[in-house]
C-alpha cells in the first residue's frame, strides 16, 4: 500500500508496532515455512530473483524478503509504534500511539487478520496440570513435556504441528472439524500455480454466491517442505497420528468430540475433487494435456470406523493441547463504529463504512488470494486509487 | 424465470427460505427459535406425546393441527407394541431431518430430484439401559444412512448434496455434539 500512496504521491506513513514483518518475526514456529511457493510472492515492482522459484520460503527468508521490500521502496516506516486508538475528530481521524499521535484524512487498517487466536470456550474447563499453546506460542516440539499430544484443529496450521510433535516422539491425536484437502503438486505444477494461472486466486469478491461464506472458508491444507510433499490426513494416518472428531467440549475431565469426522472428511474430499475438476478443464481448455502428468485423484481420506467420541485425557496419556483454531483480527484500537455484531469490519471489498477508511490484508477482501503476499498488490492499487479519488472528492467538494 | 430454474422442482420454495435467511441476518432475534412437544404416559412403557406450538419470529406460533406420536417398546420386550420405540423416533428425526435438506439443497443447486430413499439403522448394546455393563453406553454405538437418490446429477454431486445436507442438518447436529440437557420436577 505505501509503495502505491507514493507511486500516486500520496504522503503517508505506515505504523509498525515492533519491526518490519513484526508477526513473521514473533508469532511464528521455528519450522514454518511460507505455504506459497517463492515465485508466487509479487509485490508491486517487486519479485523473485533467486534460484529455487518452487521453494518456499523459511521465516528467516520472508523476514528478509520483507525487510528488503521495505528498503527498496524507501516506505516511511514508524517501527515501534503501537497504535492505541483510532477516532474521528471533524474530517480527520486522529490515531494516537505509544509515540505521540498523527492527524491524517484517511487510514489503511493492515494489522491483519491473525492477531488472537480463537480458541473453544472449553478450553477454560481443562484441568491447569495440562500443558496448553497456542499456534502463536508454540514454537517447537520440545516445548512440550514427553507424553501424548492432543491437536486441536486440522487446517494447515494444525496438520503441520501434528506432524512435527508426532516425529518428536510424542504421540498425536488429532481433533478435525472443517478443513480443505489439497495436493501440495498436482499433475507436475504446484497447486498454487494452477489456482494462480485458472484464474482461481482472482476471483473477486463480487463474483461469488455468498461473500460472507467465502470468506469463512479455511484455508487450504497446505505445507511447504523442501520435498513438496502433500500432508493431509491420510498421510498423518500413516505416520501413526491418531484422528477424532471436531473437539465439542470437556465434561468431568474428558475432553468431547463430534460424530461428524466421516463427513467433514467427505466434505473436504469433495471441495477438493471440484477443484481439481476445475483445473482439469482449464488444462484441457488451454492445451496443457500434455505438457503435465496425466489426471489423478488422491485416495479417499480415510476414517476409522468409530473414533472415540470422548477421551479421558489425563487416562489417555495426553500431557499437553496444541489449539490451532484460527485466528481473529484484534481491532480493539478502532474507536469508529465500523464492526458488525460479529465483529467483524464493514466494508465493501476493502473501502470501510467510514469516509476514507480502508482495509487490506483480510480473506477474500477483494479477490480470493486477497490474504496472500501475492494478493496484497492487486488489492492495494485498487484501493489506493479509491483513497486518491477520495481525497481529490474531499478537497474539491461537489 | 429462467429456463433452468423453470425445469427444477423439487417442491421446495427455495426464494422463500433465501429471502427468510437474509431477513434474519438482519434480525437475529427473530432467528431465535422454541420446538416444544408435550408428553403424557399412558401405561407400561406406552406414552402419547403430541406437537402443536413452537415459538419463532418473534412470537408463538401455531399449527394447522396437532400431531400425534404414540411411543412403546416391542412385544419381545413384554410391552404391547402400541408405537415406535423412541430411539426409532430419532432415526425417523435424522432421516427426514436429512432428507429434507437434500430437497432443499437441490433446489437451490437445481438439480431436479426423481426419487430419494433412505434406510437408517442404529447399532445399540442393550447392556448398556439393562445396566449389565457399565461400559457400554446407553445410547447407539453409531448410526448408518443409507441413500439411494436418482437425480438429474453427476454422482459426485449428488454426495456433495448428501454431504452438505449433514453440514446444515440440526438433528445430525444434535446426534453428533453434545447438549445440556436439564430435566426438572415441577
Amino acid at each position: 500500500m505505501s509503495r502505491c500512496l507514493a507511486e500516486r504521491g500520496v504522503d503517508h506513513v505506515a505504523l509498525e508496532r515492533g519491526l518490519v514483518a513484526n508477526s513473521w518475526r514473533t508469532e511464528r514456529w521455528n519450522s514454518l515455512r511460507l505455504l506459497t511457493p517463492n515465485w508466487q510472492s509479487r509485490l508491486p515492482g517487486y519479485g523473485y530473483e533467486g534460484d529455487d522459484p518452487d521453494g518456499y520460503r523459511t521465516m528467516p527468508q520472508v523476514i528478509a524478503f520483507l525487510d528488503r521490500y521495505a528498503k527498496v521502496i524507501s516506505a516511511p516506516i514508524e517501527v515501534d509504534t503501537t497504535v492505541t486508538s483510532v477516532r474521528r475528530i471533524d474530517d480527520n481521524y486522529l490515531i494516537a500511539t505509544n509515540r505521540g499521535e498523527w492527524l491524517c484524512r484517511t487510514v489503511v487498517l493492515a494489522s491483519g487478520a491473525c492477531n488472537v487466536v480463537r480458541i473453544p470456550e472449553a478450553a477454560k474447563e481443562v484441568t491447569p496440570a495440562m500443558t496448553m499453546v497456542t499456534s502463536m506460542t508454540y514454537r517447537h516440539p520440545d516445548q512440550l513435556p514427553p507424553g501424548g499430544v492432543l491437536v486441536v484443529g486440522a487446517s494447515a496450521t494444525g496438520t503441520q504441528l501434528a506432524a512435527e510433535i508426532h516425529r518428536s516422539g510424542r504421540p498425536v491425536t488429532i481433533a478435525v472439524g472443517e478443513h480443505i484437502r489439497a495436493p501440495r503438486v498436482y499433475r507436475s505444477r504446484d497447486i498454487q500455480w494452477w489456482m494462480d494461472a485458472a484464474g482461481v486466486l482472482d476471483e473477486r469478491y463480487d463474483k461469488v454466491d455468498d461473500i460472507n461464506r467465502a470468506r469463512g472458508v479455511p484455508s487450504l491444507q497446505l505445507t511447504g517442505s523442501t520435498d513438496r510433499a502433500t500432508l493431509d490426513l491420510n498421510a498423518l494416518t500413516a505416520m501413526g497420528v491418531r484422528m477424532v472428531g471436531r473437539f465439542v467440549g470437556m465434561r468431568n475431565g474428558q475432553a468431547q468430540f463430534s460424530g461428524s469426522l466421516r463427513n467433514q472428511c467427505m466434505l473436504s474430499d469433495l471441495k477438493m475433487n471440484r477443484l481439481l475438476n476445475a483445473i482439469d478443464e482449464w488444462a484441457t481448455a488451454n492445451g496443457l494435456n500434455d505438457e503435465v502428468e496425466p489426471r489423478s485423484r488422491l485416495p479417499p481420506t480415510r476414517v476409522p470406523e468409530s473414533p472415540p467420541l470422548t477421551l479421558n485425557l489425563a487416562g489417555a496419556g495426553i500431557r499437553s493441547i496444541v489449539w490451532a483454531t484460527g485466528y481473529s483480527p484484534d481491532l480493539s484500537w478502532l474507536h469508529v463504529p465500523v464492526l458488525d455484531r460479529k465483529d467483524r469490519t464493514r466494508h465493501d471489498g476493502g473501502v470501510v463504512e467510514a469516509p476514507g477508511m480502508y482495509l487490506l490484508g483480510m480473506q477474500f477482501l477483494r479477490r480470493r488470494k486477497s490474504a496472500l503476499i501475492d494478493g496484497a498488490g492487486d488489492d492495494a492499487r485498487d484501493l489506493s486509487d479509491h483513497l486518491v479519488r477520495y481525497l481529490d472528492h474531499v478537497a474539491k467538494p461537489g | 424465470m429462467s429456463e433452468t430454474a423453470k425445469s427444477v422442482d423439487n417442491g421446495v420454495k427455495v426464494d422463500a427460505l433465501v429471502s427468510a435467511r437474509e431477513a434474519l441476518t438482519n434480525a437475529p432475534a427473530a432467528a431465535q427459535f422454541k420446538w416444544r412437544a408435550a408428553c403424557e404416559w399412558k401405561n407400561g412403557t406406552h406414552s402419547h406425546s403430541t406437537v402443536e406450538s413452537f415459538y419463532g419470529l418473534g412470537e408463538e406460533q401455531r399449527r394447522k393441527k396437532t400431531f400425534a406420536f404414540d411411543a412403546d417398546h416391542p412385544e419381545v420386550f413384554a410391552s404391547e407394541d402400541l408405537g415406535a420405540t423412541p430411539v426409532e423416533y430419532v432415526l425417523v428425526g435424522l432421516a427426514s431431518c436429512l432428507t429434507a435438506g437434500i430437497a432443499a439443497i437441490a433446489q437451490y443447486r437445481k438439480i431436479q430430484l426423481k426419487s430419494v430413499t433412505a434406510t437408517i439403522e442404529g447399532d445399540m448394546d442393550l447392556q448398556g439401559i439393562l445396566g449389565i455393563d457399565d461400559e457400554v453406553r446407553n445410547g447407539f454405538k453409531g448410526i448408518k444412512v443409507t441413500y439411494n437418490i436418482d437425480a438429474d446429477a453427476s454422482r459426485e454431486d449428488i454426495e456433495a448434496l448428501v454431504a452438505q445436507s449433514q453440514k446444515r442438518s440440526a438433528v445430525y447436529d444434535i446426534v453428533t455434539n453434545p447438549t445440556n440437557v436439564t430435566v426438572a420436577v415441577k
